[in-house]
């Protein structure tokens, strides 16, 4: 396996395909009454989390306890760090000092896992930075697609909203396309990254022309923020065209799926009551965010992490 | 040492169209004899054989951070780094702390720049009190102030209000002093950490679309031909720009225009990596800008080569990228940058390359005495460099303070071998001269 995961770009689809297999495994893990196994007993994992975020701190804790590990949780936001005076790398080198294993970084910075990774001995998992990559979501979320569809190989998947400033999107492109889905970007023109021509995916501004051809709808959140912006008129205005609501929801394929990476913004870019439909798997995405997590810190820090048959390319950041 | 014989070296010397193999005798400061087997019984000999000798380079814009940060680079640090890059001249941005914005800071700056005596120093003035944009800086007595500014720039930024830019013009051109910009119009550049593109869209990094540069650009253009200043564009960084130099100058513009190596050299694909040594601004464009850049500064359309030298802490840089702030470092890898990648792929030849990196400045700065000739009694600022020499790049050979140059382990070919500065040798054999001229 490889050494840090900074990014989707770092995997190739067998290693993927091994994340995935070993998530199944340790997935029982989790309906056990006694939800641990000793896999990582004795290593230290230290969620670094420069931004606020619950859901993803508490995934990575329950990953990295399931399977015994030590966890040490060190959050400050990224401006109060600055105005204390201890800058990134004196933070980078106290952990180092303190000899953790694995460092799982949520940063407002892109980029900030890189440069971590360069400075530390520990491997470095990208939890999140700024509006660069969430590689875990996205190891999730296609988690949560092979449940329901065995496979991916031309399913399509659209992801709607927020994509310029969603690092989710980001990875998830790159994770899909790595293995054979179709994706197509829709929102607004002002929501989309620029020179979205090199991303390799179709763009629409049209939700109702895609929607009936889509096997999976990725609704993205949008932020109060960029409501602030003024990157598109209202929030009413994006609900209309943007929101999926039941009309919308009627016209996706029977089996179609609902996904969306969480905080919601009910009301804009889902209906409330389509959040709580069956086909929305929001919740099952949460609770696959333990077993995939728990699979990538076993390939990554256990005994297996370097001989591992399944991983023959050993890509590093 | 007051007499010194150069022989055998190739003296390229675009202000008097000379490239010839010749022997350069200096005396007391001056060019005292050019020629063919010159010969002095009581001259020190320096044999050049190979190398070439030409007018001392001259960097129309190098940041020196003194006053403020003398931990990153001071005058005599940063003439030091000049000296060490083949420089007699170099111009020194205002953003200091307190900035260069009236005459007893620009008189400092000059003053410190004579005690180092390595090369001239010309303090650059402020446009706006503060670098705020908002008031006009005292323009008139830092003319003529004995530190005698004749460029004034809100460098860092670009003067947003264009109101207060033309009344600024019309008051430098009173004073026959020059006008540059930095070009960057920010609402539109906002928040914005490298090239908007491909780069910036995968790295998740806010953009800075070439429009940016270009639309400031346009409008400092009307504005100079609307009150007749003379106009230089700093790091000229966007094809857009180039195209909007080339079509001023066709209608007669009083406008130059300059371009530094890196942005002839690099792009914005280096930013995969985070490597806050390659955030600059204006920032690594694409590759069809370096391309046009390349072409602008083949044709003439940019004048001159200017580093942009600008020392950051490693505190400062070694930090998430959107908090490292901007800036390289660059003269003293100036000269052997532009030699492997740009005379070395046959941009420019060599002849040219001494008249963007010397003749060319000079005439921006309206310098005299930098940028030749090398003619008898002209002042003696000369640089002998080998244009095979080669060498790595190595941090802890440079003189300047800091040490945030992308170049670090590059093996470039060009050595300066010697740089004389009035006369006297500032750099012998790479060897840094310590007060040379004290």
């Amino acid at each position: 396996m490889i050494k840090h995961l900074l990014s989707i770009d770092q995997l190739v689809p067998d290693q993927i395909d091994l994340i995935m297999r070993t998530a199944d495994s340790l997935r029982e893990v989790g309906t056990r009454t006694i939800k641990k196994v000793p896999a990582l007993r004795g290593r230290t994992v230290c969620n670094l989390f420069f931004e606020p975020s619950t859901r993803t701190r508490i995934s990575f804790e329950l990953a990295a306890k399931r399977l015994s590990a030590d966890v040490v949780t060190f959050t400050a936001d990224a401006k109060t760090s600055v105005s204390k005076g201890e800058s990134f790398r004196d933070t980078a080198q106290t952990l180092q000092a303190m000899g953790v294993d694995a460092i799982v970084i949520r940063h407002s910075s892109s980029g900030a896992p890189v440069l971590l990774s360069k400075w530390v001995d520990a491997s470095v998992i990208n939890a999140g930075d700024g509006l660069h990559e969430h590689p875990t979501q996205a190891l999730l979320d296609l988690y949560s697609i092979r449940e329901r569809f065995g496979s991916f190989e031309g399913l399509r998947v659209g992801i709607v909203g927020d994509v310029v400033h969603s690092r989710v999107a980001r990875s998830n492109v790159k994770a899909l396309a790595k293995m054979g889905a179709i994706v197509t970007l829709v929102g607004p023109p002002t929501l989309m990254p620029p020179a979205v021509e090199t991303w390799g995916v179709e763009v629409t501004t049209d939700l109702d022309e895609v929607l009936p051809k889509l096997d999976v709808a990725y609704l993205l959140r949008v932020q109060t923020e960029r409501m602030n912006e003024k990157l598109f008129p209202t929030a009413r205005e994006y609900a209309a065209l943007w929101g999926l609501d039941r009309r919308r929801v009627a016209m996706m394929k029977p089996e179609g799926l609902i996904m969306h990476p969480g905080p919601m913004n009910r009301g804009v870019e889902i209906a409330s009551n389509v959040a709580d439909l069956e086909r929305s798997i929001i919740t099952n995405q949460v609770t696959n965010g333990i077993s995939v997590r728990s699979a990538l810190l076993y390939l990554m820090l256990g005994d297996t992490a370097v001989s591992d048959e399944d991983s023959e390319e050993d890509i590093d950041g | 040492m007051d007499r010194v014989l150069f022989k055998g070296a190739r003296l390229i010397d675009p202000a008097s169209r000379t490239d010839e193999t010749a022997d350069v005798l200096v005396v007391d400061g001056l060019v005292q004899d050019v020629g063919k087997k010159l010969t002095s019984s009581d001259a020190e000999i320096i044999d050049c054989d190979g190398a070439v000798i030409a007018p001392g380079l001259v960097d129309p814009h190098v940041h020196l951070r003194e006053p403020g940060r003398e931990d990153e680079e001071t005058v005599a640090s940063g003439s030091a780094a000049a000296a060490c890059g083949g420089f007699t001249a170099i111009c020194a941005m205002p953003n200091t702390d307190p900035v260069c914005d009236n005459a007893t800071v620009a008189e400092k700056i000059a003053s410190r720049g004579r005690a180092a005596g390595l090369v001239e120093v010309l303090p650059a003035g402020a446009i706006t009190k503060g670098l705020l944009g908002e008031e006009l800086a005292s323009i008139g007595e830092m003319t003529v102030s004995s530190a005698r500014v004749r460029l004034f720039t809100d460098d860092g930024r670009g003067v947003q209000d264009s109101r207060l830019l033309r009344r600024a013009m019309e008051y430098i051109k009173g004073f026959d002093a020059v006008c540059a910009e930095h070009c960057e119009e920010e609402t539109l550049s906002h928040a914005g950490q490298m090239n908007e593109g491909e780069f910036s869209s995968m790295l998740g990094l806010k953009g800075i679309p070439s429009e940016a540069e270009e639309i400031a650009l346009a409008r400092d253009l009307a504005l100079a031909h609307l009150t007749g200043v003379k106009f230089h564009a700093l790091h000229v960084s966007t094809a857009g720009a180039v195209e909007l130099i080339r079509a001023a100058k066709a209608r007669g513009a009083r406008v130059t225009a300059e371009v530094t190596p890196h942005h002839l050299v690099l792009t914005d694909a280096e930013l995969v990596g985070y490597d806050t040594n390659y955030k600059v601004n204006p920032p690594l464009r694409s590759s069809a800008d370096v391309e046009a850049l390349r072409v602008g500064l083949a044709d003439g359309t940019i004048d001159a080569i200017a580093t942009d030298h600008a020392p950051h802490s490693s505190e400062e840089k070694e930090t998430e990228f959107e908090q490292a702030p901007p800036g390289m470092l660059g003269l003293e890898t100036s000269l052997a940058v532009v030699l492997t990648e740009i005379v070395g792929a046959g941009v420019i030849t060599l002849p040219e390359m001494v008249e963007r990196m010397s003749t060319g400045p000079s005439r921006v700065l309206g310098l005299g005495g930098h940028g030749g000739p090398v003619t008898p009694g002209e002042p003696a600022n000369l640089v002998v460099f080998d244009p095979q020499g080669q060498w790595t790049v190595d941090p802890s050979r440079f003189a300047s303070l800091s040490a945030n140059s992308p170049w670090i382990g590059r093996k470039l070919k060009g050595a300066v071998l010697h740089t004389v500065f009035q006369g006297r040798l500032t750099l012998r054999d790479g060897e840094l001269m310590q007060g040379a001229l004290v």
